[in-house]
């Protein structure tokens, strides 16, 4: 690297830096969903990844289908297909609650994370076969190219997409943990997440919440399906995001929703980083495990995550 | 009435904790050996042996590896294609290295290495367990994965993509057919079946399944946590290494990182679910379901949907796999062993229904 | 109880041990001697901190201040696993047996200290490793005898009614042969006979093999029956340490577990 001033070098990692943290935002919104349905029914859902990638795939025919019948695509139509395919995701992860779930309602909760691997690969392939494995143009009108005013006063490529991204998250974030601790359904959850024999026994309808939160969770692989989508192109690969969420939620805590989001930033920024400045020494392509040796660094110190709830086991 | 244990005393202690206890047994899985090693090779299709029954008894050592440290210990890995392609790169390295290595040798050393960096990789298990060390192993899989692929030593600087490994021999004669790759897969399968099963009911064994069911209480009772947890990781990883390098040599024919996949570890995971947790016949059990099943699968797709393409049977597969992994969690978590030992007891009645 | 038996020197030593998690309080400068092939009952009202204070003694809890001598020597750090080695084998309130295992097994489990093959032996089954089983299996077999269990020898534990569990629990722990048994409310949710019967393997154990006895106990015939000294805690404190008589007389007891009117 070329001699540089101590400004460009600030200004360089700031750029990095900001990069991360937004990259970081985008793993958050998926961690969320993983977050959502830990916390209410304790189970860790392997399948989210699948789910985000079928939303997005349900919301992106959806579009092209209206698209093509209509002269000109507005924001009724976007709207339109995001409650329908809201709707869908809503009864699949009903269908999900009912046929898979249900019946294992005992098993201790290896059984039905092992579960969730099956359902992973069920989605995935029910995807690839309806749709193929063509990527699809997402194209949501907001330009995801360097914001041109920021370049030319301080040499940063920062996205406008990503800054819109890191609001929409931040907003899921707010309105979620208002719902969580506010209203009576969220405690209802919480409720049935920290024991669902006592929460039965209190006259929780386990049922229903069992139904809400996988609708929930489904929304939120929605929306995040949607933005990676456009951020990507929708294609399975986006199931492999469940895999970068995991690093995000030890780092965070499995059941805490702002543990997703730091969780998810000290991911991002870290990994950005690490590639920046460490793959000119190691070799590239550092994020595949980078996060993962953080994680575990961070689980030898701290094994219940940053926000998570600290075990303790009684004899 | 066939299958009875009437007349049969144990009058020692040693005949007591025999690995058959009951004869017909013995004599089943005895007999089934020597058909396996002698009858097979000899009429079984080239086809059969290289695509069918290869791979199955191959799959077989991962799922044992996988069935000790998850099965016995209760540690969640999915590092086993990590450790997998260890033993497989080990392989490569000494036999182009020192060619005269004779193929047990090679296999041994190539365990051996696995074994390390699977204790390597098992350290974080003193404090972490469960879905949070799932992880870590994951972490642990894309970190060997990339070391593998971005230092080109372990490829000996080859320019080309592909690394044929060099020809395996043994006393001299290398093992090329494919009868002669099954015979050998078999022998050794059948010494790990019996190591494994000794270990199961050993010293270490009880430690393992101490730790498994309740760790706290284990070490309470003077089970040292981590050195158990090690060599559980240690003895897996040493499955695996041999796998793996079994795999390349004998059934992929090239050596590269990409071969062993995260959805290999899952694969492996699954047939030690769908085989039973914590058992030798489940490891078989399911390694063989594995692998019958997509020849089944696209069989009957032939038949209801010719000239389907392969995207299409592969993406059944996975629908497939999927609904039945989900199944069997639902109707025996306990695995195809569990039913094997449901069946075993109604046979141990028969005619009788109770 | 205590008449004419021959005690030891002090082989265990709580010495002012508090214990706290977060804002609960769980011990609060608890001193504790224990004479070699004594009897100990540690009695008090529930959530008095008696299990805690046994599982400082093991180990599993590590207290925040003071220090427990084994055999005068302070404990440096406490592993579980170190100091079952030192000859401390323990049972549990709720039953902490290995529940994918049979009695045989489970029992077998508690042998482990003593095992000196390494692996590779054990993986060949053969010559020194084949010897050492066999003579652990004689002993553990001894203790099934002892207990009288010979007929669910082969049954996985999770099957066994409660009782019985928590003989195979008690089996466990002698397998190790211990210098100090530790008994977490031995006696719980047993009927009179099984109590009888559990209150003869405890002082046959005491009797034959010198083994120092510390138990929890809520059956205060039993207490005054079998135990040498009583310690009563109540809310993390010592309040009563002495022979059963002298205790039940001690009046702040006698106002932790009856109430003293107003």
């Amino acid at each position: 690297m070329p001699e540089m001033s101590f400004a460009t070098e600030l200004l360089l990692f700031l750029e990095v830096l900001i990069n991360g943290l937004l990259s970081g935002i985008m793993y958050s919104l998926v961690a969320l969903g993983f977050v959502l349905i830990f916390k209410a029914s304790g189970i860790f859902n392997f399948a989210q990844g699948a789910f985000v990638l079928f939303a997005a795939l349900t919301f992106v025919s959806f579009l092209e289908a209206a698209i093509m019948g209509a002269e000109n695509s507005g924001l009724l139509y976007f709207v339109a297909c995001f409650m329908l395919t809201l709707v869908v995701m809503a009864a699949y992860g009903v269908a999900v609650e009912r046929i898979v779930l249900r019946p294992l309602v005992n098993q201790p909760l290896i059984i039905l994370f092992m579960a969730t691997i099956g359902l992973n690969f069920f989605t995935e392939g029910f995807a690839q076969l309806i749709w193929g494995t063509e990527v699809h143009r997402l194209d949501l009108g907001i330009p995801d190219e360097p914001m041109g005013w920021l370049l030319d006063k301080t040499n940063m490529y920062i996205t406008a997409f990503d800054v819109v991204a890191a609001a929409v998250a931040a907003g899921l974030v707010l309105a979620l943990s208002l719902f969580f601790s506010k209203t009576r359904t969220g405690r209802a959850l919480r409720a049935v997440s920290d024991d669902h024999q006592a929460a039965m026994s209190v006259g929780i309808p386990l049922q229903h919440i069992w139904a809400i939160t996988w609708g929930v969770a489904g929304a939120i692989g929605l929306i995040a399906g949607i933005l990676w989508g456009a951020k990507l192109g929708v294609h399975f690969s986006l199931a492999l995001l469940a895999l970068k969420a995991l690093p995000v939620l030890i780092i965070g805590g499995f059941d805490s929703i702002a543990g997703a989001i730091v969780g998810g930033l000290i991911i991002g920024a870290s990994e950005k980083l690490a590639e920046f400045y460490l793959s000119g020494i190691i070799g590239g392509a550092l994020e595949n495990w980078f996060p993962y040796i953080l994680a575990t660094l961070f689980l030898l110190i701290r094994p219940q995550g940053l926000f998570g709830e600290k075990i303790i086991e009684r004899v | 009435m066939i299958y009875r244990e009437a007349g049969q005393f144990k009058a020692s202690y040693h005949a007591d904790q025999a690995i058959f206890t009951i004869r017909q047994d013995l004599w089943f899985i005895g007999g089934l050996s020597l058909l396996a090693l002698l009858a097979v090779p000899l009429l079984a299709s080239e086809y059969l042996l290289q695509s069918v029954l290869l791979p199955f008894l191959l799959y077989t050592i991962a799922a044992m590896g996988l069935n000790i440290l998850l099965g016995y210990c209760g540690q969640l890995s999915l590092g086993t294609a990590g450790f997998m392609a260890v033993g497989a790169f080990t392989a490569y390295k000494f036999a182009t290295a020192f060619p005269i290595l004779p193929a047990p040798i090679l296999f041994i050393l190539a365990g051996l290495v696995a074994a390390a960096v699977g204790v390597l990789f098992g350290l974080p298990s003193l404090r972490i367990k469960g879905f949070y060390l799932a992880v870590t192993t994951l972490g642990a899989h894309f970190l060997i994965e990339w070391v593998l692929t971005h230092f080109g030593w372990f490829k000996n600087y080859s320019a080309s993509g592909v690394i044929t490994p060099p020809p395996i021999t043994l006393l001299g004669f290398p093992i090329d057919s494919p009868a002669a790759k099954y015979v050998f897969t078999l022998v050794v399968v059948i010494i790990l079946a019996l190591l494994m099963k000794n270990l199961a009911r050993s010293a270490i064994g009880r430690a393992w399944c101490a730790v498994r069911d309740m760790d706290v209480a284990a070490e309470v009772i003077g089970i040292r946590l981590l050195r158990t947890k090690l060599i559980a990781f240690a003895v897996s990883s040493f499955y695996c290494g041999v796998a793996g390098a079994m795999y390349v040599n004998f059934y992929l024919g090239t050596v590269e990182p990409q071969a062993f996949t995260i959805n290999l570890a899952f694969l492996v995971l699954f047939m030690v679910i769908i085989g039973g947790l914590g058992s030798v016949l489940g490891s078989f059990l399911g390694a063989g379901f594995i692998v019958v099943l997509p020849i089944l699968i696209s069989n009957i797709l032939s038949i209801v949907v010719p000239d389907a393409p392969g995207a299409v049977v592969s993406n059944v597969e996975l629908i497939v796999f999927g609904c039945l992994i989900i199944f069997f969690l639902i109707v025996e978590p306990a695995g195809l062993a569990r039913l094997w030992a449901i069946a075993k007891e109604k046979l141990r009645m028969w005619p009788f229904p109770y | 109880m205590s008449e004419g038996r021959k005690f030891g020197e002090v082989i265990l030593s709580a010495r002012e041990i508090s214990l706290s998690f977060g804002a609960v309080q769980a011990l609060t400068d608890v001193s504790v001697d224990v004479r070699e092939h004594e009897i100990l009952a540690i009695i008090g009202p529930n959530g008095a901190g008696k299990t805690s204070l046994l599982n400082c003694i093991n180990g599993v809890y590590h207290p925040q201040q003071g220090a427990i001598l084994f055999e005068g020597v302070p404990r440096l750090n406490a592993d579980p696993a170190k100091i079952a080695r030192q000859g401390i084998a323990r049972t549990f309130q709720n039953v902490a047996l290995f529940k994918g295992m049979s009695t045989l097994d489970n029992i077998m489990t508690g042998r482990n200290t003593k095992i000196r093959s390494n692996i590779f032996w054990q993986a060949l089954y053969l010559g020194s490793y084949l010897k050492e089983e066999l003579e652990h299996r004689r002993a553990v077999e001894e203790i099934i005898d002892f207990l009288e269990i010979q007929a669910i020898r082969k049954t996985p534990v999770g099957r066994l009614p409660y009782g019985m569990q928590k003989r195979v629990e008690l089996g466990r722990a002698l397998a190790a042969q211990p210098r100090i048994l530790v008994l977490d409310e031995p006696m719980a949710g047993m009927n009179v006979e099984e109590k009888e019967d559990m209150s003869r393997f405890i002082l046959d154990v005491n009797d034959e093999f010198g083994t120092t006895i510390v138990l929890i106990e809520h059956d205060m015939g039993v207490v005054m029956d079998i135990s040498d000294r009583v310690v009563v805690l109540d809310y993390g404190r010592k309040i009563g340490d002495g022979s059963p008589d002298e205790v039940r007389a001690e009046p702040a007891v006698i106002e932790a577990y009856l109430g003293v009117s107003a």
